[in-house]
């Protein structure tokens, strides 16, 4: 088809028609408020975006439920999207839908690059103590498997700890759930 | 009120008032990796607490703060078991056992609701209360293998059981003395549950501190 112009089409007031893959572009430069190194799309916790008549819809799903960092990571879609010069309504879903299976594999090697080991996958039945006992948790620092679990809970509801027998450190693992 | 806000009422009240006791064991826990774990556990179940309220404020035309703050003690619907100060260990990781699994049985049949929402958020709640369950069970397993742990355990269990049976209904009940019974030991005692409404001293107490700054502000202060 041909045209003569392959520009953006505008919108009623004239200004550009902001899509679905403007807004996922913004969202995925939003840091995580805790953890900076990974965005909320590698966290995976945007569960859907629609955008009609310039009014854009972001469902959201939290990590943790007591998380401090929920409502900046909400205030700071709400901005990133008022930039691009829509309004956004940002939807908070409380259901089952975020497990950290759902952290895409960009989102892994940049917490493992920043010295968190990334979450296990979650097993096919119920998550068991023996799981995060006995399962395979390379540490982040020298790769070595022969780690122990210290303590479940870390400095953030998202965090166990572990100690790594083969450089003699402590790391962050990032919880299955 | 709906028979769903009186209850999620009941799961909030339940979890904002553990969560201010879980995190009583902040900084004087037997020892560290304790201190972070009962503070992470308590920031858990004050979400879930500020999650359920935001539900039951959007059907009462109120807000989580409000719900979570300005009642009277006496208005709060959690069970007395969450209500009691328990600065012994062996009582807290009893405590801690016999809540966390009473939730368990009672989130598994929130899960299956027909209520999407109710169904939703018992399920996310779930994710993370499997945390608290494998902490609780490690506890169990370490007072067990010892027969001072043991004793100190069982002489616990037996003075909270009947305020266990009063977080659930009567008839998710058997399932925790089964539970309870194929975990810890000794068969307990026939008893009658200590049920909700029942308010306990302490937790009028516990009131006093946990509201004492928002009572101070004056109304409509932004934090």
């Amino acid at each position: 088809m041909a045209g003569d112009d392959d520009g953006a089409p505008l919108g009623p007031g004239g200004g550009a028609v902001v899509t679905v893959d403007d807004i996922w572009s913004a969202l995925a430069e939003i840091p995580d408020p805790e953890i900076p190194v990974i965005s909320l799309v590698d966290l995976g916790v945007i569960k859907d975006v629609e955008v009609s008549d310039g009014h854009v819809r972001i469902d959201f799903t939290p990590t943790f439920m007591g998380c401090p960092a929920l409502e900046p990571m909400q205030r700071a879609m709400e901005a990133k999207v008022e930039e691009l010069g829509a309004k956004a309504e940002v939807r908070v879903v409380l259901d089952d839908s975020w497990s950290t299976d759902r952290i895409t594999p960009q989102g892994r090697e940049k917490l493992r690059l920043a010295g968190f080991a990334p979450p296990a996958p979650r097993p096919a039945g119920k998550l068991e103590l023996v799981h995060l006992q006995r399962g395979v948790h390379r540490c982040p620092y020298c790769g070595s498997t022969d780690t122990r679990l210290e303590n479940l809970f870390g400095p953030t509801p998202c965090r166990s700890i572990r100690y790594c027998k083969g450089c003699r450190q402590p790391f962050e693992q990032f919880k299955t759930i | 009120m709906s028979e769903r806000t009186d209850m999620l009422l009941e799961l909030a009240d339940d979890e904002l008032i553990l969560g201010w006791r879980n995190s009583e064991w902040t900084g004087i826990a037997p020892f560290l990796e304790e201190d972070v774990a009962f503070s992470s556990i308590a920031q858990n179940e004050i979400g879930h607490a500020r999650a359920l309220y935001e539900l039951a404020a959007a059907e009462l035309g109120t807000t989580a703060d409000e719900l979570a703050f300005d009642r009277q003690p006496d208005e709060y619907r959690c069970a007395p078991l969450v209500q009691l100060r328990r600065l012994e260990w062996a009582r807290t990781i009893a405590r801690h056992w016999l809540y966390e699994t009473a939730d368990e049985i009672r989130l598994a049949a929130l899960k299956s609701s027909e209520d999407p929402e109710i169904a939703g958020i018992a399920a996310k709640m779930d994710r993370e209360e499997a945390y608290h369950r494998m902490h609780a069970e490690m506890w169990i397993d370490r007072l067990l293998a010892t027969e001072e742990g043991r004793e100190r355990l069982n002489e616990a269990v037996e003075e909270l059981w009947p305020y266990a049976l009063g977080v659930l209904d009567d008839e998710l009940r058997p399932e925790l003395r089964r539970r309870a019974e194929e975990r810890l030991g000794p068969a307990l005692p026939e008893v009658e549950p200590i049920p909700r409404g029942v308010h306990e001293a302490e937790l009028a107490e516990l009131w006093q501190e946990m509201t004492m700054v928002r009572r101070s502000a004056p109304a409509g202060a932004q934090w």
